[in-house]
């Protein structure tokens, strides 16, 4: 099975979508492009994404003690990331509510690093414990496009629909939480509550992500397009319509690409998510560049 | 507010406070770094534990936050965020309900409340002067123009009260005038009582109804004409301070050099 591409792109994806676990890749990709942008959008708001990186990265030895355990590894993903946004949640709040100005979370950074090489010394174990081959490794690592099986996309449906009600339930305040905490609370905001529901969604996220993108590329996903998208604009709600826009392209680029050409997924889909963030820079560069030209 | 005490982390602040704000009355709170004067604030809010008897617009502090207009002491934005400031203003009005605004969605469903919200927006960003640069992200503003979103944010709820901390921090000599005659506009012709926290008297003094000062846990509260005076600020701050008199009768205070 050596898939041809041709001139014509409505033949390619006819080809493309003959194939059976094509569909499944590119159906649960949707849903973790939707989520992931969603979610990310208020992760860089919030400067969380160091906390976001460290969920993804505990999602590695989640999968890995999974697959050692003969269980599937989307449930894997899954526990350790909302362990370990219950874990983060629990360190002092000024650490990550770090909205404006509250910063100075310098000590609790080194505690959430010092959690990621754990993360990732703990997989490395359990993937020798399962006699784990290089492939499952990469894998767990950069994500495979055949990996998806029907069982997880029900499973990342159910957590999609999950992460987006609690998103849509919190999403006001989590906002006002996120710029201006002060006035936040004394309006009865509770910030411990938000902040915590966000970390929870934010794991569940990443565990999703994991899947299609391995726990280390889940980041080309849950950032690069909400980054691009605050360059392009400044509206709440066309930032997120943007960045689930490049996240869409991002992912089903990526996998088209994965699929007429024998590089892994993970690699295109991170690679089209950076061009966009650096098409979106360059364009915020430009017009910057105009505008101080028009106002001098 | 009657016999407040205040203690935060084992350490009485202040005790032994008194004060009555009176609708449309610009009261000042100042007093030295460390005095308490963000504390008091806060303890009307409800966010700081009190002794004593605080009653705020009719009922305990923390009760009536909605009518209550806030704009806690602030660092500026970072450069940044890319958040539009009309997008932080807006959030006065609801962000703290639950859900997710869909501008969009609003437009299309309710078309007659969404446009009965902006045009609220609209007119308390008109109130503040800040419409050329409501729509630019609140990252680009300068200090004076966040200071005037974040009044207008307040400013959304109507309030009754307006409460600010160190609104003037930080911002050069004609911002602040700005922001000082801005506030004495609301105080005086929407009738909204201001209690306004202060590092420098000098800008509001002449708009002042009272002053309460802050130092050494203890306050004092009175008219200007009765507090600022040379004695009492140098006895409460424990420098020399002297106030001096212009020709046109403003008071100016001024610290003696060391």
């Amino acid at each position: 099975m050596t898939p041809e591409l041709s001139w014509n792109l409505a033949d390619d994806l006819d080809q493309m979508l003959a194939y059976p676990f094509m569909v499944t890749a590119l159906l649960a990709g949707t849903v973790v492009a939707v989520v992931t942008s969603c979610v990310g959008w208020f992760m860089v708001l919030r400067r969380e994404s160091f906390a976001g990186h460290t969920l993804a990265v505990v999602g590695f030895p989640g999968g890995a003690g999974a697959a050692w355990l003969g269980v599937a590894t989307g449930y894997g993903y899954l526990v350790a990331c909302v362990l370990c946004a219950v874990a983060i949640a629990t360190l002092p709040p000024l650490a990550r509510a770090s909205g404006i100005g509250a910063g100075g979370g310098g000590e609790e950074s080194a505690v959430i690093g010092t959690l990621q090489a754990l993360a990732l010394a703990t997989g490395l174990l359990f993937v020798s414990l399962y006699h784990g081959f290089l492939s499952g490794l990469t894998g767990l690592l950069f994500g495979t496009i055949a990996g998806v099986t029907t069982d997880q996309l029900r499973l990342l449906v159910i957590a999609a629909a999950v992460c987006l009600a609690a998103l849509a339930t919190v999403g006001r305040p989590l906002l006002w939480v996120s710029i201006d905490p002060e006035s936040a609370r004394a309006q009865g905001v509770p910030l411990r509550l938000v902040s915590t529901v966000f970390l929870l969604v934010l794991g569940v996220a990443a565990a999703g992500a994991s899947q299609i993108t391995g726990s280390l590329l889940v980041f080309a996903l849950l950032v690069a397009p909400s980054a691009a998208a605050f360059q392009l604009t400044a509206r709440p709600a066309a930032g997120i319509a943007v960045a689930l826009t490049l996240a869409l392209f991002a992912t089903w680029a990526g996998l088209a690409c994965a699929f007429y050409s024998p590089y892994p997924a993970g690699f295109w889909v991170a690679t089209f998510a950076f061009g966009s963030y650096l098409l979106a820079s360059a364009y915020r560069a430009v017009t910057d560049r105009s505008r101080r030209r028009v106002a001098a | 507010m009657r016999n407040a005490a205040a203690i935060v982390g084992g350490r009485t602040v202040w005790s032994d406070v008194c004060l009555d704000v009176a609708p449309g009355e610009f009261v000042a709170v100042l007093g030295p770094n460390g005095s308490g004067k963000s504390t008091l604030v806060k303890s009307l809010l409800g966010l700081t534990p009190v002794s004593g008897t605080v009653e705020i617009l009719g009922a305990r502090p923390g009760r009536n936050n909605k009518r209550i207009g806030y704009v806690p002491q602030r660092r500026a934005f970072d450069g940044g965020l890319r958040i539009r400031g009309v997008d932080i203003v807006a959030l006065g009005a609801d962000g703290a309900r639950w859900g997710t605004p869909m501008p969009l969605l609003s437009k299309l469903i309710r078309p007659h409340r969404y446009t009965e919200r902006k045009r609220r927006i609209d007119a308390v960003i008109d109130t503040v002067g800040a419409s050329a640069y409501a729509d630019r992200p609140i990252g680009r503003c300068s200090g004076g123009e966040q200071q005037r979103l974040l009044i207008a944010q307040a400013l959304l709820r109507n309030p009754q009260l307006l409460l600010l901390d160190e609104p003037l921090d930080s911002l050069d000599v004609p911002s602040q005038a700005g922001i000082s005659a801005l506030v004495r506009d609301i105080c005086r012709r929407d009738g909204v009582a201001v209690v306004m926290v202060a590092h420098d008297v000098n800008p509001i003094l002449p708009y002042l109804d009272r002053v309460v000062y802050l130092a050494a846990g203890h306050a004092v509260s009175g008219t200007p004409q009765q507090v600022i005076t040379a004695d009492q600020l140098s006895a409460l701050y424990g420098v020399p301070i002297d106030v001096l008199h212009d020709r046109t009768g403003r008071m100016i205070v001024v610290g003696q050099p060391e």
